[in-house]
């Protein structure tokens, strides 16, 4: 039976963590995205034609909001579960009554819950710069959960898997931020020339941009079943590694 | 027929290997009585924090079985560890929280639902409750072993393990922690502690158990441990040569050194006997007209205790 009340402590106690932090986990995102609006959208936006029929501005939100939510959700997490190994204070939870369920949809929970608040207040940023709708809102809202919840599981496993802060930041840094500017987020993949588009299918951010860009104007460069295969099969197997993670005690259980 | 009152943490057999080839734990056998304080004492690496981690999930056994409440801990461990506190050795907590929270989240990270008036009497009780508010890291170091007992005490627990409580603590704060295990005792909490002194043992426990490299030599009731155990060593430098002992002293376990300058006493039994017939020893020097100018005593060290068992031990098998 999981453990309701524990699952409860930690999401609470995660969530307090960030209100501590809170000027700069929103500050540093809204900052950062409304350049790039400014940038992009604006100053060398009025330069570009229409994208598939959607205003060049409003082209890149979806983007934009995916590369937030990637590297958010994935920090997160990972610094959720790596302060207490690193401070020591891992001892309580591993001799707490949490199993993986517990642990999981706590420090899962959480992280996810503040990628969404983000999410939320950067599609808000960018109604300032850019006219834009959302063909599928509800859609888009389970689009953002199940990347918001992916990525904090893969954050959750780097947390476990990191023994310093640079391995820590370096697979958001060195992974997703590249893999994400050329995913899609600012040109449509077959603005490239060949073979670079074919290439580009490769990088699996591609499709969750796609997949996102879809539930926002209603076509995309790549069918929305296969982003949300993808998707679905990417979570699964972040849960089936920290199944055996918590099974095996790795890094964890002396 | 009475029952046998089931012993409240049954560990059988218990053997851990750490990754690299170290024997930390080597099949120990061990039975915790329900309500009772019960003391481990060994030198440092002697297994102490191991074992407590075996028992509460930080260390994965090699083999050996444990049972908690009557139940096999491995398959029964969330029920078990929701009935289990740890105050550990080193200090480990998020240090920008503060006092209450951090208490308040122990308690609901253990399954219990939040009690504020519970949490308060537990701050009170360590007399935290004025630095509640306070981030921890603002807290001097012994505020912050407080803090880590009131998180282990925020769920009620039935089986309390304390890690070295007093590691640190000035005297003070040492005598107030008795007094806090002694207060839990009276609620009929079962207490497993570690420490490396003697005395505190002798102190707190009922029983005591004796670790040292992963092998647990002896466990027995405190009275009769420290008759084992105790020894009083004292040696008496003498103004004069003496040539023989005189005959006031032929009753007590003394010796007379070589070079006839002075006088060894070795005995006595970890409750107070050394120290009053090294007394004796003293007046009857006196009465006999020997003049002695140096008294040097000390008790026996946990190490001469160890060499003491060991060899024991050995003879035994
Ligand atoms: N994670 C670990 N990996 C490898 N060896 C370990 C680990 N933890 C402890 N040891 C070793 O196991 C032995 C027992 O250590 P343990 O911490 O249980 O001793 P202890 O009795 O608690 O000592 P102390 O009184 O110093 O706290 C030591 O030799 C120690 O070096
Ligand atoms: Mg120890």
């Amino acid at each position: 039976m999981i453990n309701w009340r524990s699952t409860f402590a930690i999401y609470r106690n995660e969530l307090s963590r960030f209100r501590r932090t809170v000027f700069g986990s929103i500050v540093s995102p809204v900052l950062t995205t409304s350049l790039y609006f400014i940038v992009f959208g604006a100053a060398i936006g009025g330069r570009i034609n229409e994208v598939g029929g959607v205003e060049y501005g409003a082209f890149i939100v979806p983007g934009l909001l995916m590369l937030t939510l990637l590297s958010e959700s994935t920090s997160n997490a990972s610094f959720g579960i790596y302060m207490p190994r690193f401070t020591g204070a891992i001892y309580e939870l591993l001799s707490a009554p949490v199993g993986v369920a517990e642990t999981l949809l706590g420090f899962v929970g959480a992280a996810a819950t503040k990628s969404l608040i983000l999410a939320a207040i950067i599609l808000t940023t960018a109604l300032i710069f850019v006219d834009y709708s959302i063909a599928h809102p509800l859609f888009a809202l389970v689009y953002i959960m199940l990347v918001a919840a992916s990525f904090s599981l893969l954050g959750f496993i780097l947390g476990v898997w990191a023994e310093g802060f640079e391995k820590l930041q370096m697979v958001p840094l060195l992974i997703l931020t590249p893999l994400t500017f050329l995913g899609g987020t600012f040109y449509s993949i077959d603005m490239l020339p060949s073979p670079w588009d074919k290439i580009a299918l490769a990088n699996p951010i591609v499709y969750l941009v796609n997949g996102l860009r879809w539930t926002f104007y209603g076509h995309s460069d790549v069918s929305i079943g296969v982003s949300l295969g993808l998707t679905l099969a990417f979570l699964a197997i972040c849960v089936a590694v920290i199944a055996v993670i918590f099974r095996t005690g790795w890094r964890l259980r002396s | 027929m009475k029952p046998i009152p089931q012993p409240i943490l049954d560990i059988r057999g218990l053997t851990k290997v750490y990754p690299g080839g170290l024997k930390a734990l080597d099949s120990v056998d061990l039975e915790i009585r329900k309500g009772e304080i019960f003391a481990l004492l060994g030198p440092n690496g002697a297994g102490k924090t191991t074992l407590i981690g075996a028992v509460c999930g930080m260390v994965r056994i090699s083999s050996g079985t444990i049972n908690a409440f009557g139940e096999d801990l491995a398959r029964h461990w969330r029920s078990a560890r929701q009935r289990i506190g740890l105050v550990p050795q080193e200090l480990g907590f998020d240090m920008f929280d503060t006092v209450e929270r951090q208490v308040g989240y122990s308690r609901g990270l253990f399954g219990r639902a939040p009690d504020a008036s519970r949490v308060e009497e537990v701050l009170r009780s360590l007399s935290l409750w004025e630095k509640r508010g306070e981030e921890i890291r603002k807290l001097s170091g012994g505020m912050k072993r407080r803090v880590l007992i009131a998180k282990a005490l925020a769920h009620d627990p039935e089986l309390l393990f304390l890690d070295e409580p007093t590691a640190g603590v000035d005297v003070e704060l040492r005598r107030d922690m008795w007094r806090q295990i002694g207060a839990l005792r009276e609620q009929g909490v079962t207490v497993i502690l570690t420490t490396h002194y003697i005395e505190e043992a002798e102190e707190m426990a009922d029983r005591v158990g004796v670790i040292d490299k992963g092998r647990l030599l002896l466990v027995d009731e405190k009275d009769e441990m420290m008759k084992r155990l105790g020894r009083t060593e004292a040696h008496f430098t003498l103004a004069a040569q003496l040539s023989e002992l005189p005959p006031a002293l032929r009753d007590y376990p003394v010796t007379l050194a070589e070079d006839g300058r002075t006088v060894c006493y070795r005995g006595g039994d970890g409750t107070g006997k050394g120290k009053a017939e090294v007394a004796a020893v003293a007046t009857a020097l006196v009465q006999s007209g020997i003049v002695f100018t140096a008294l040097d005593q000390r008790e026996s060290s946990l190490e001469d205790i160890f060499v003491g068992l060991v060899e024991q031990q050995g003879l035994a098998a």
